[in-house]
């Protein structure tokens, strides 16, 4: 029953991790060939690869793991999924209904636990209502802002013979979030568009979400208005890296013409983003003097943070189409001496070149590793997954997206490990595609049993481990605000990485020369079959620009900031 | 500023639309949330105010329909005016709510509030409370030779009252209902 109602919501593949509460299922998927499971080495690698495989195709990504430490191992993933708005649907086994409550073996008060990391979660306890959950559950899943779902399915319910419910006689659920924004609101934010004379487009992952129709419309959008567009981490790709209005990427360790442009603007147009505390910087002092136009699915997010002018509740590809459509048919205006001279004072910015490093001596500078693999991988059919620390925003920075569901990466919680699950789930979909998963060495060890999967679906992912035997992320902050301290911040006994490739059977190798990489990284390329590239990085480079805690977007550090003292003590209390 | 969608039959103004901007007065709102009456909905809408820090004064619920297995919350909860809007949103979020209603800015409402005390004492003062009881319009529900249970309905604020009047007459226990909500006319 639970396997035909997945073929009739259209899963292909499902990640997961057997065990006693999940038998009947996985007897299930024995005797069929329609739905490939992946068997990971972690239920937290099971959610992050569906997390890949939701992310790079924009359907529901599936797991199945068992009750009690399945669950548990799952949470991590699962509130990943809920911080970036991943569509997820879990599936765990508990013990029988009869049991539950006794502390029987395995069992763990699953619904309980991930009621705070789902969108929503269901104890189905009753055969008659398992499948019409389901298909309610990819529902809840996949409308308004998506997010992760779970189902816990007793052993017995999962025994029990009912009659199946299919898709079109499900009941239909009362939960439906509007899709189309208030048409006054809409009408004033066009007026603001045609008036406005230094304008920024500020692009978060709810372009993403919305599908590919909403990023065509973004950049029909900015083209056409000739407006600055700007993104959060995990917006990038819905305009794209190439594209003649872009500024990169903003926030914390966004480009400097990106937070400049969001700090001076005169109108500030919000699509799909959430104003996190990453992009703001303080607070008080962001964007003073702008007018701010906010487009979300979710209420919640309207004025949570940063209180807006023009909130648009709405899906985005449908509320952009509708500001097109007014838009020109008032006559596609705006002030284009304002723009001109907005233009003009953006051309300065950029000529500061915040992101400009000189590759000098025998050590590799991360930098220089992303902009050769760059140079090297973009004219392939590329998926970019990564880990979270340094390399994470070098990547962001260096690399170019051009197109929308090509960048995996954990952005709302930060999960260390995500990458390398990630780009198994993302090459699951993709089989013939380059899927690269740009690591740091730390992170990459939180997960790395998942190259065993990697090595058994024979998924040629290669991982790109900017090795800078640091917790770099770390050993940074506390270069910059604990006095050089450096607690429990470097990478000791770290494992041979080409032998480690060896031991699971892939490809191993190592790099610590610039002169060296470009073959290293074309090695790693024309391989058949997973491959680590350890890449030796300078060990204590820092990641640039910086917006210190507590300060304002136009209190960046460049690269050759002094960095002591860069942070007050009210900034050092923030993460 | 335009309307904040909130869910089908939700309050449909903002509470900005009320004021300018926004301010730092801690403002007191009654809350009538719709939700169905399905397991764990409760430990949902609780979750939420302790995960994200809100205030609960006052929380009431029972089902309201037992066909269509809907409940209703009353909430009493305080905040800013931001923050009061960020409830109402993140209320509106949870999959089985179907309906969120602001009673403060909906309109004029009634609310009222049951709660039962028992009052020990002998002589003057035992006289006093049943007299006091009298102007309050609180019934003796349990008597005793020492001991009076009375009932009292009414706002929270007259509950107060009355309890600290009977304070100094030998209030050893109180227990309450919390409040029930609705907006008067149709
Ligand atoms: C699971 C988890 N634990 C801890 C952290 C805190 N943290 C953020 S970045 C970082 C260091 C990451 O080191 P590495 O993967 O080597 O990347 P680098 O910064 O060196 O590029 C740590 C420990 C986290 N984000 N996630
Ligand atoms: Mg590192």
């Amino acid at each position: 029953m639970v396997v035909q109602a997945l073929r009739d919501q259209g899963v292909d593949v499902v990640f997961g991790y057997p065990g006693g509460a999940v038998l009947p299922i996985y007897d299930e998927i024995f005797q069929q060939n329609d739905i490939r499971h992946v068997l990971v080495r972690h239920e937290q690698g099971a959610v992050h690869a569906a997390e890949g495989y939701a992310r790079s195709t924009g359907k529901p990504g599936v797991v199945i793991v068992t009750s009690g430490p399945g669950a548990t191992n799952a949470v991590t993933g699962i509130t990943d999924a809920l911080m970036d708005s991943i569509p997820l649907v879990v599936l765990s086994g508990q013990v029988p209904t009869f049991m539950i409550g006794n502390d029987a073996f395995q069992e763990a008060d699953t619904v309980g636990i991930t009621r705070a990391c789902t969108k929503h979660n269901w104890l189905v306890k009753d055969t008659a209502n398992l499948s019409g959950t389901i298909h309610e559950a990819f529902h809840v899943a996949t409308t308004g802002r998506p997010g992760p779902v779970l189902i816990d399915i007793p052993k017995d319910v999962q025994f029990a013979s009912s009659t199946y419910t299919p898709p079109q006689k499900a009941r239909t659920s009362h939960y439906q979030p509007p899709v189309k924004g208030d048409m006054d609101s809409i009408k004033e934010l066009v007026e603001a568009i045609e008036k406005a004379k230094k304008p920024i487009i500020y692009t978060g992952g709810g372009v993403i979400n919305s599908g590919p129709a909403a990023s065509l419309l973004l950049r029909e959008l900015v083209d056409s208005t000739n407006f600055p567009v700007t993104s959060t981490l995990m917006g990038l790709g819905a305009y794209p890296g190439t594209g003649k209005n872009w500024l990169g990427m903003l926030g914390m360790h966004g480009l400097y013409e990106a937070n400049m442009a969001m700090h001076d603007c005169d109108l500030m147009i919000n699509i799909g983003a959430r104003f996190d505390d990453r992009i703001t910087g303080l607070v008080s002092a962001f964007s003073p003097n702008s007018k701010k136009a906010h487009i979300d699915i979710d209420p919640s997010s309207v004025n949570k943070v940063i209180r807006v002018d023009i909130p648009i509740i709405g899906d985005v590809g449908h509320v952009l189409e509708d500001i097109l459509k007014i838009w020109k048919s008032r006559g596609r205006k705006t002030d284009k001496e304002g723009l001109q001279g907005w233009w003009t004072k953006i051309e300065e910015w950029k000529k500061i070149d915040c992101l400009s490093f000189k590759q000098t001596g025998s050590v590799i500078k991360p930098q220089y590793a992303l902009h050769r693999l760059e140079e090297l991988t973009r004219d392939h059919d590329r998926y970019i997954c990564t880990e979270v620390g340094q390399h994470q925003m070098w990547a962001a920075q260096y690399l170019t997206f051009n197109d929308p569901n090509r960048w995996m990466t954990s952005g709302g919680l930060g999960t260390m490990g995500y990458g390398l699950p990630a780009s198994v789930g993302v090459q699951m979909a993709h089989p013939e595609a380059l899927v690269i998963n740009v690591a740091g060495e730390a992170s990459w060890l939180m997960n790395m049993q998942e190259m065993g999967t990697a090595v058994q679906f024979r998924l040629p992912v290669k991982q790109f481990i900017m090795n800078n035997e640091r917790l770099g992320m770390v050993r940074q902050w506390q270069e910059l605000l604990h006095g050089e301290r450096y607690s429990q911040s470097w990478s000791e006994a770290l494992p041979d990485f080409v032998k480690l490739a060896e031991a699971f059977g892939c490809k191993g190798i190592k790099v610590d020369n610039p002169d060296d990489l470009d073959e290293a990284i074309k090695e790693m390329l024309a391989y058949d079959g997973p491959v680590i590239l350890d890449c030796l990085v300078e060990k204590h480079e820092n990641c640039f620009p910086m917006i210190p805690s507590g300060e304002p977007h136009n209190k960046m550090l460049l690269g050759d900031a002094k960095t002591k003292d860069a942070i007050g003590t009210s900034g050092a209390v923030l993460v | 500023m335009s309307a904040l969608k909130i869910k089908k039959g939700s309050t449909k103004h903002s509470a900005y639309n009320l004021r300018p901007d926004f301010s730092d007065v801690i403002e007191t709102h009654t809350l009538a949330v719709l939700v169905d009456n399905e397991a764990g909905v409760l430990a949902r809408v609780i979750g939420l105010f302790s995960g994200r820090g809100y205030n609960i004064d006052s929380l009431t619920v029972a089902e309201i329909d037992h066909t269509g297995h809907t409940s209703r919350i009353t909430i009493v909860t305080t905040g800013t005016p931001q923050v009061i809007e960020q409830i109402k949103a993140q209320l509106g979020r949870i999959v089985p709510v179907h309906e969120v209603h602001d009673l403060s800015v909906e309109g004029p409402s009634v609310e009222r509030e049951l709660a039962l005390l028992k009052v020990a004492g002998l002589g003057d003062k035992r006289v006093e409370a049943l007299r006091l009881a009298d102007i309050f319009r609180a019934n003796v529900v349990d008597s005793t030779l020492e001991s009076f249970v009375f009932e009292i309905t009414g706002t929270s604020d007259k509950i107060d009252a009355f309890a600290e009047l009977m304070g100094p007459l030998g209030l050893i226990e109180v227990a309450r209902t919390g409040v029930a909500a609705l907006s008067r006319g149709q």
